[in-house]
This record gives C-alpha cells, sequence and structure tokens, in this order.
C-alpha cells in the first residue's frame, strides 16, 4: 500500500511538473513579441554566453585534435595507409566530439551561471522587483539567454572544430611524419558537406537546451543559499544528460 | 482604493489567509500589523499580482487583480511602487541604474530618466551615489534606494514590506520619516506591512491588526492604542503572553 501510494505521488508530482514546464514554455512564447526587453540584452548575453566561453571550449578542442591524430596513427600504424587520419581528425571533430564535448563543458559554465544568477535573483527577490517594475522576468531574463545559448554556441563548436582539426594537422605533421598533403587529402578523403550543418544543428539543440534548463531551474528555485546550490548542481546534471540524449536523437533523426 | 477582498491563500496546505478583507482610500497609508508569518507580506504581494488567491480578490480601481490579463497586469504595475524588505536592489547595476530601471519600461527620454533618478535619489537623502554598486551600501541605504527605485516612477499607490526590519532605532527614524515625506511630496496611497509599532505610530494614518489569516481590528492609531482586545493589546504592548 505504501509503494502504491509513492508511486503514486510521484507520478502526480510529474505530471505536476510537466504542466508548469508546459506552462513555462507557453509564457516564454508571450514573450517573443517583446523586442524592446530582449533586444539589447540578448547582445551582451551572445558575449558573455558565447565570447567568453571560447577560451574553455577551443582548449578542449585542441587538445582533443592532438590525441585524436596520435590515437588515429597508433590504431592504423601498419594496416591503413596513413593518410586516414586527416579522416578520422575531421570526421571526429565534426561530426561528434565538436560538438558534444564543447557541449559538455558548456553544460558546466554556463548551465551553471546561468542557474546561480537567476536562483540567486529569485530567492533576493530581485525577478519579482523585475515584476513590479512591469518587466516580463521570461523577456528580460530568459529570452535573451536562450537566443545566445542557440545562437553562439554553434559558432563556439565551430570555431572548436577548427581548431582540433589544426592541431590534428599539426600533430601529423611533427609527430607523426605525415605532409600537409597526406592530412588533407585524408580529410577530404570521407568528407560530406552534411558533416558541417550536422554538427551544427546538433550544437545548436545543445545551446538551446543548457540555456533552457538553467533559466529553467533558476527561476525555480527556492530555500536561499542552499536551494541556489541546488539548483546549479541540477542544471549541469540534467543538461549534460540531455545534450547525450539529444546527440543519440540527432544520431538518429539526420543519419 | 485598494480593497482587499476575502482573501484566501494557503501554502502547501498551510492557511496563511482566510477571509482577509481590508479597505485602504485614496490618500492615507494604511499599516498592516502581525506576527512574523501571519500573512502580511503575502497579502501585499496580491496587490500587485506576484501572488495568486486561492480565492477573493484584491480590488483596485474596480480592477480585480488576479482576472487582469498580462497587459492589464503591466498597466497596473505600473501605477504602484513596491518597496521589498531587503530592498531586492539588481546587484549587478549601479544604484543609478536600479532607479532608472522601472522608467526605461515607461519609455522617457534619457535626460528625462536622468532628471527623475537625480531627483529621487534627492528625496531619500542620497545623492551623489549614482556610481555607487548595491554590495557597497548599508542596510538602510539600501532600502532607501529601494524607495528611491519606486517614487521615481510617480506611482499613485507605494506598498512597502517590512521597511524597518533589521534596521537600528536611529535608522528606522529615518525611514519613517522618510515614507512621510514621501507621502507628503508624491500624495500617495500607501500601505505598510510591519511589526513595528514605533513605525506603524509614525507614518499610518489607519492600523490593521492580521491575525489567523484575517483582520482582528482596524481602526485610527488613537483607537488601536486604546483597544481592549486582548490580541492586539498584547501584540502592540510586545507582552510575551
Amino acid at each position: 500500500m505504501d509503494v502504491i501510494d509513492r508511486i503514486g505521488r510521484s507520478a502526480v508530482a510529474a505530471v505536476r511538473a510537466a504542466g508548469r514546464f508546459g506552462q513555462f514554455l507557453a509564457d516564454l512564447t508571450h514573450a517573443i513579441p517583446d523586442v524592446a526587453t530582449w533586444g539589447g540584452l540578448a547582445l551582451v548575453q551572445m558575449r558573455r554566453i558565447g565570447v567568453d566561453s571560447l577560451p574553455v571550449a577551443l582548449f578542449i578542442a585542441a587538445f582533443t585534435g592532438i590525441v585524436l591524430a596520435l590515437q588515429a596513427s597508433y590504431t592504423f600504424t601498419g594496416t591503413v595507409p596513413l593518410y586516414v587520419v586527416g579522416a578520422v581528425v575531421g570526421k571526429t571533430m565534426m561530426l561528434e566530439l565538436g560538438p558534444v564535448l564543447t557541449g559538455l563543458a558548456l553544460a558546466g559554465r554556463v548551465g551553471a551561471s546561468v542557474a546561480a544568477e537567476l536562483g540567486t535573483m529569485k530567492v533576493t527577490e530581485q525577478v519579482d522587483a523585475l515584476e513590479t517594475l512591469a518587466y516580463d522576468p521570461l523577456a528580460y531574463l530568459v529570452l535573451p539567454r536562450l537566443i545566445a545559448g542557440t545562437l553562439m554556441v554553434p559558432v563556439v563548436v565551430v570555431l572548436g572544430i577548427v581548431i582540433g582539426i589544426l592541431t590534428g594537422w599539426i600533430t601529423s605533421m611533427g609527430l607523426l611524419d605525415l605532409s600537409t598533403a597526406e592530412f588533407v587529402k585524408g580529410l577530404k578523403f570521407l568528407y560530406r558537406f552534411k558533416d558541417i550543418w550536422f554538427g551544427v544543428i546538433k550544437s545548436a539543440s545543445f545551446g538551446f537546451t543548457i540555456t533552457l534548463v538553467g533559466c529553467r531551474l533558476g527561476l525555480g528555485t527556492r530555500g536561499g543559499a542552499e536551494g541556489v546550490g541546488r539548483s546549479t548542481t541540477r542544471a549541469v546534471v540534467a543538461s549534460a544528460m540531455l545534450i547525450l540524449v539529444l546527440d543519440a536523437f540527432w544520431a538518429v533523426v539526420l543519419l | 482604493m485598494i480593497r482587499f477582498r476575502e482573501l484566501r491563500k494557503a501554502f502547501d496546505g498551510h492557511v496563511v489567509l482566510d477571509g482577509f478583507t481590508l479597505d485602504v482610500q485614496d490618500g492615507e497609508t494604511m499599516v498592516i500589523i502581525g506576527l512574523s508569518g501571519s500573512g502580511k507580506s503575502v497579502a501585499l504581494k496580491h496587490v500587485v499580482g506576484l501572488l495568486h488567491p486561492d480565492a477573493g480578490d484584491v480590488i483596485v480601481d474596480e480592477r480585480a487583480v488576479s482576472t487582469l490579463d498580462r497587459p492589464g497586469l503591466m498597466a497596473l504595475r505600473r501605477e504602484i511602487g513596491f518597496v521589498f524588505q531587503f530592498a531586492a536592489l539588481f546587484d549587478s547595476m549601479t544604484v543609478a541604474e536600479n532607479v532608472a530601471l522601472g522608467l526605461r519600461r515607461r519609455g522617457l527620454s534619457d535626460a528625462a530618466i536622468t532628471q527623475r533618478v537625480v531627483e529621487a535619489l534627492a528625496v531619500v537623502d542620497l545623492a551623489g551615489t549614482d556610481g555607487r554598486y548595491p554590495a557597497e551600501l548599508s542596510g538602510g541605504m539600501r532600502k532607501r534606494v529601494g524607495i528611491a527605485r519606486a517614487i521615481a516612477l510617480q506611482p499613485r499607490y507605494i506598498l512597502y514590506d517590512e521597511p524597518t526590519t533589521g534596521l537600528d532605532p536611529v535608522t528606522s527614524a529615518v525611514m519613517n520619516r522618510l515614507m512621510v515625506r514621501t507621502r507628503e511630496h508624491l500624495g500617495v496611497t500607501g500601505i505598510v506591512v510591519t511589526h513595528d509599532m514605533t513605525s506603524a505610530y509614525a507614518i499610518g494614518d489607519r492600523i490593521a491588526m492580521l491575525s489567523e489569516g484575517r483582520v482582528r481590528q482596524v481602526g485610527s492609531i488613537a483607537e488601536i492604542q486604546a483597544t481592549t482586545d486582548p490580541v492586539v493589546r498584547q501584540f502592540i504592548e510586545g507582552r510575551p503572553e
């Protein structure tokens, strides 16, 4: 009886949470026409979410490119022509590691920062203050971050892919005795234009998800500093898990 | 005129307001007193639609707040200044930017906004603090910036949530003087939520005691001071039993 009761309560709580999230999305669409509020703020967030994330994203991409080149060489030496290293580096960076590793890094950096910032504003009544000043918090706080995340994460990912391929190329020349011509030949060998837009679409969905989860959990914060900490942790964990789910989803749908 | 009509609100099954009814006349300052957790701030937040009632409503100039659509609610909020218990200043903005934020929403020119900000800060005796951040201010100064942010909007109504809580007696007296000056300066209708009786007597035209979710007694300061109601007496005299 106790178990059934608990399952019932959990089911009701899940339905309620889904309902609240649906209401949140509906309210969000009503905030879209308020361009005067979110327009300028979106540019500020594009710098904070995009430009300020470049160092960590490019650092990750640079070392991923190096490791990919070395591991490909280790795997293919003596069995497959080594110019295939270029194909492995390019293909893997574009299709998978560029978007996913950057997405996971930004889930930590951006997701945590958005949830903590909005959570602190919520528990210190700054969100209520915005409302009393006749601003819609969804237009003022959420839409700028959502737009910036969706537009800027793909930009960061593309730059990361470029850096990863560059470091893979430098590693191939310096440590694997591969010429530039051979590396480029490998790069072109299996390349398809779809590789690029697949990564871009995927990373846009990651950016949207990271900021949406951060905003939703941040604005739902209750209970002071402890609540802010809880929201921040949940935002990072939920974003990271959703990125992996979306990664699989796009692979099924687009490949 | 603000009318609370049979307002009922519960959180997680705990009833906070249970038929709260009160009329606030134009031009007066109504002080709502009551124990901590008695629902004073909850009642205040219903006036600007920050909370939605389970039953009953707040009527502001014939507008039932809970029935207003989004544009209607925004229009109502433009007529009301709200001063939060802990000021609720935007910590990433300077004092001037905090005061200006509500004015930008009203589509004023930059010059008009600057002038209003300077005037509002002068009213609260904080001229010259424009470029400072909330973290650089004392608790009393932050509350005064909160008042400046509200009065800069030149509202018809101003709502104060525990304006003197956590302040020393001298700073509390400064806040009281400031609230009286604000009423004289703007002629606004005010509701002040507090459990500070010194403040209540200094700024109120009438006082309403909130107890067990409803108004226990409402009257002028003289009527409240002469009350024979044991609950109200105990509260205003600050007796433990």
